[in-house]
Formats: C-alpha cells, sequence, structure tokens
C-alpha cells in the first residue's frame, strides 16, 4: 500500500553494471514535503539510488513510481523536471555565476527576472553574482549549486553528498537554507551522505543503505537512538559497516 | 636581406596603392576561404559534436578517418577534385574546374577534417560530469548537447583557427583546381608562387607578407574570441 502523500514508491529495484548488482531494494516509499536521508559507507549504492530518483538511469528490474506513473524512458520532460539534484562535485557552465544559476529557467525558456537575485541573496552570492562561476572557491561553487537547483522550484530535490568536503561555515550554511527551503516551500528532500550526524540535524526519516540494501528506515529519533537493526546500530556508534 | 627589406616596403606600398588587381586576389582569397571555412564549421562542428558525444560502434573508425583526414596532403586534395571535376568526371556537368568553386571544395576538404576532428576532441575534453547534471537541471538531449559544445568553445575557436590556418596559406590544392587564372582564380598564395617563379621576387615577399598579415589579423579576432571566455 502506498501512502497518500508518496513522491516515490520503489518495489524490487534492482541496478545492475555489468552483471554486478549495485542497488537491490525491496521496498522503499518517499514522502511528500519530507527531508529524507540515506546513510551508508561509500559504494552502498547511495548515489546510484539518487540518480534512479532523478530518472538519469532506469533500473534493471523493478519499478520506481513517481507520483504515481512508472519511470520510464517515456517520461514526459515536464515531469523529469519536477525533481533535480545537487551533487557532491558540483560542474559549472564556463559562465557568471548569476548564469549559472538562470541556467535551468533558461532551459524552461523562463525569465531569470527576481527569483535569481533572491536566491542569490539567499545563498550568500549577491557580491558574486557577475564573477565567473570557475573561479569561486569550492564552497561558493557548491552554494551556485544549490542556488541554481532552488532557482527551478523542483518537487523534489536530491542532494548528493551535498556538503562532503566543505568547511564548517558552508556546512552550516547550506544545511540552513535546505531545512528553510524545506519548511518554506514543502520541498520533498532527499539527502544522501555518510555523515550521520548531518542526518541527524535534518532528516525527519533516515534509511540506512549497505551493499546496495535498504537495511533500515525509520524515523530520525528511533533510526538514531533505538535502531532495530544492529548494523544500524553500529553505523550510528561510527563503526565500519560493511 | 635587401629583398626581404624591399619586399616589405614593397607590400606597404602595395597595400596603398589601391591597385585593383592586388585588391581583387586579396578579396578572391579571404572570398573562397571564408566561404570554405564557414561550410567546413557549418557540417564539421555538429559532426564533431555528435562524435565526441556519441557511444556508437563505429566512432574508433571515423575518428581514425578524421585524423587521417587531418594530415591529408592538399596536392593530393587538388587531385582528387580535379579528376572530380573534369569534364570526365562525375561532377564534370557542373564546370567547376578552374572556377573559384572548385577552389572552394578543394579548401573545405581539407577545412573539414580539421574542423570536425579538433572540435570532437574538444567535446571530449568537456567534463562528463556536467551532460548529467545539465540534465538533471531539465535539459532535453538537444539542450544537453549544447551546453557540452558551449562548455568546448575555446576548443572550438582553436578548431576553427587551425583549418583557417591550413586553408589561407595552401597552394597545392587551389593551384590545381583553379588553375591560376589571373583575374578569376589567382589568390594570394598562387600569386606568390607566380611572382617566384618569374623572378619578382620582392612582390612575392609582398603578397607573402600580406598573406601573413591577414592571417595575423584573422587569429588575433578569433583568439579575442577566446579571450573573453577566460
Amino acid at each position: 500500500m502506498t501512502n497518500d502523500k508518496s513522491v516515490y514508491l520503489i518495489e524490487g529495484l534492482k541496478q545492475e553494471y555489468a552483471g554486478r548488482v549495485v542497488v537491490d531494494v525491496e521496498r522503499l516509499e518517499i514522502r511528500a514535503g519530507e527531508i529524507f536521508a540515506i546513510v551508508g559507507p561509500s559504494g552502498a549504492g547511495k548515489s546510484t539510488l539518487l540518480r534512479l530518483l532523478n530518472f538519469l538511469e532506469l533500473p534493471t528490474r523493478g519499478q520506481v513510481v513517481y507520483q504515481g506513473q512508472v519511470v520510464n524512458g517515456s517520461l514526459p520532460i515536464e515531469t523529469r523536471r519536477q525533481v533535480t539534484t545537487v551533487f557532491q562535485r558540483p560542474v559549472l557552465l564556463r559562465a557568471s555565476v548569476r548564469e549559472n544559476v538562470a541556467y535551468g529557467l533558461a532551459l524552461r525558456r523562463q525569465l531569470a527576472d527576481g527569483r535569481v537575485d533572491e536566491i542569490l541573496a539567499r545563498v550568500g552570492l549577491s557580491s558574486l553574482a557577475n564573477a565567473p562561476a570557475h573561479k569561486v572557491s569550492g564552497g561558493e561553487m557548491q552554494r551556485v549549486a544549490l542556488a541554481r537547483a532552488l532557482v527551478i522550484e523542483p518537487h523534489v530535490l536530491l542532494l548528493d553528498e551535498p556538503t562532503a568536503n566543505l568547511d564548517p561555515y558552508n556546512v552550516g550554511l547550506i544545511e540552513k537554507i535546505v531545512r528553510e527551503h524545506n519548511r518554506a516551500r514543502g520541498t520533498t528532500i532527499v539527502l544522501v551522505t555518510h555523515n550521520v550526524f548531518q542526518a541527524k540535524r535534518l532528516a525527519r526519516r533516515v534509511g540506512l543503505m549497505l551493499n546496495g540494501r535498504v537495511i533500515e528506515v525509520g524515523d530520525a529519533q528511533q533510526f538514531f537512538d533505538a535502531p532495530n537493526d544492529p548494523r544500524t546500530a553500529a553505523f550510528v556508534r561510527g563503526e565500519m559497516v560493511y | 636581406m635587401n629583398e626581404l627589406t624591399r619586399g616589405f616596403f614593397q607590400a606597404i606600398q602595395l597595400i596603398f596603392s589601391a591597385d585593383p588587381a592586388l585588391y581583387e586576389i586579396i578579396f578572391l582569397s579571404l572570398r573562397v576561404t571564408g566561404l570554405a571555412l564557414l561550410i567546413s564549421a557549418l557540417i564539421g562542428i555538429p559532426t564533431g559534436a555528435t562524435l565526441g558525444l556519441s557511444r556508437i560502434r563505429a566512432r574508433g573508425l571515423v575518428t581514425a578517418l578524421l585524423y587521417t583526414g587531418m594530415g591529408l596532403p592538399p596536392v593530393v586534395v587538388g587531385l582528387f577534385v580535379y579528376l572530380m571535376l573534369s569534364r570526365s568526371g562525375p561532377f564534370g556537368v557542373l564546370g567547376w574546374l578552374f572556377t573559384p568553386s572548385a577552389m572552394i571544395v578543394a579548401q573545405l576538404i581539407i577545412a573539414f577534417p580539421l574542423v570536425a576532428g579538433l572540435t570532437m576532441t574538444a567535446v571530449q575534453g568537456v567534463d562528463p560530469a556536467l551532460r548529467v547534471q545539465v540534465r538533471s537541471l531539465g535539459a532535453t538531449r538537444w539542450q544537453e548537447m549544447w551546453a557540452v559544445l558551449r562548455e568546448a568553445r575555446l576548443g572550438v575557436v582553436a578548431a576553427i583557427v587551425a583549418a583557417f590556418g591550413g586553408i589561407i596559406s595552401e597552394v597545392g590544392a587551389v593551384m590545381l583546381v583553379g588553375g591560376n587564372i589571373e583575374g578569376k582564380t589567382r589568390v594570394l598564395t598562387t600569386a606568390i608562387v607566380l611572382n617566384t617563379r618569374t623572378g619578382e621576387f620582392s612582390l612575392a615577399l609582398a603578397l607573402g607578407i600580406i598573406l601573413l598579415a591577414l592571417a595575423f589579423v584573422a587569429n588575433v579576432a578569433m583568439m579575442r574570441l577566446q579571450g573573453n571566455d577566460k
């Protein structure tokens, strides 16, 4: 059974590369308006799962249902455009910060009106609006990537290790923007991270992935304070789990 | 050294002499090279971009052919075009032999592999993650291709510069298919050959200096295009 407010329902999902199973999820539901964190060590299949949720790949087996539509090769562009990802290593266009932020609007043939300036102010980049995007710092680059994703007002925002390798200032700023955006707009956010503390700070529900499988999903408090699975408990304690 | 000095001053005199014959040669050189470059860019850039982005099986073979084409001896191209356009050739009915059209075709064949091959290399040099990220932002396939091409624009301009340099200075092919006919198919390079053969070294040098100056101005203009993006 799906919840009425489900954004995604994943069933029997398998993704294989050259015969190797990298994602094997029996069932997973992501609810509208929540911040759902997927934690797990590197190589657990978290990023692949995000690519499937962003329709960037089609599953080898099983299905992803998005807003009641089974995701396949003929998903309308309007539907695809409801979901976007902020990647761990953003690749920006060789253009100004402003042009990068306005890029998603240009793709939709929308005017880069006051929205671009407003979002630049929110991510603290107004003073760098006309600077070449490839010359800003790593933290600023990630904020440009976040701004270009937020400006198109996606229904679902996928965050793939968005603060890995960033300094505490940028980590704090990005988390604050994400939290505020979720509260103000009700945007569904799926956060992939290996940082349990970040998941604890941001997410309402959390899932643990290991070797492509979802081991446990629960409300954040239960997940961190009273996990059902010993592997979750070990991961939360910061022990290496494979 | 005297010849060089004389050639330099004669070049300046020639430029300001308003000699219609000289300007005709310069304009024909620019027209033939410009059109060949334009057509090769219109075909070569999309070809290079498609090859750079696609995963077709024959890509290796096509790439090898393009790289071979980049080293084609112009005189061989001239011979090929000559045979194609001669009366007995398959395109003889066009009547293009010894006309600027034949010269454009020959230069197009020389320029195309350069533009397509170097564009392909430039496109392949763009971070592959960019494609995924623009698709994630909602780009269609065409928008995705355009984004990659935009990112590769420095390399694409370099491809055009290389092709321009290759054909503006080329003599073998245009000589064969154009015939170096005065007032009709004489361009700077063929005029230099002619004047050298007739012992008019200063004039040949002067024309060479004009040719170099034209190439320099065109390259500076294209470098400025690149420079704006740095």
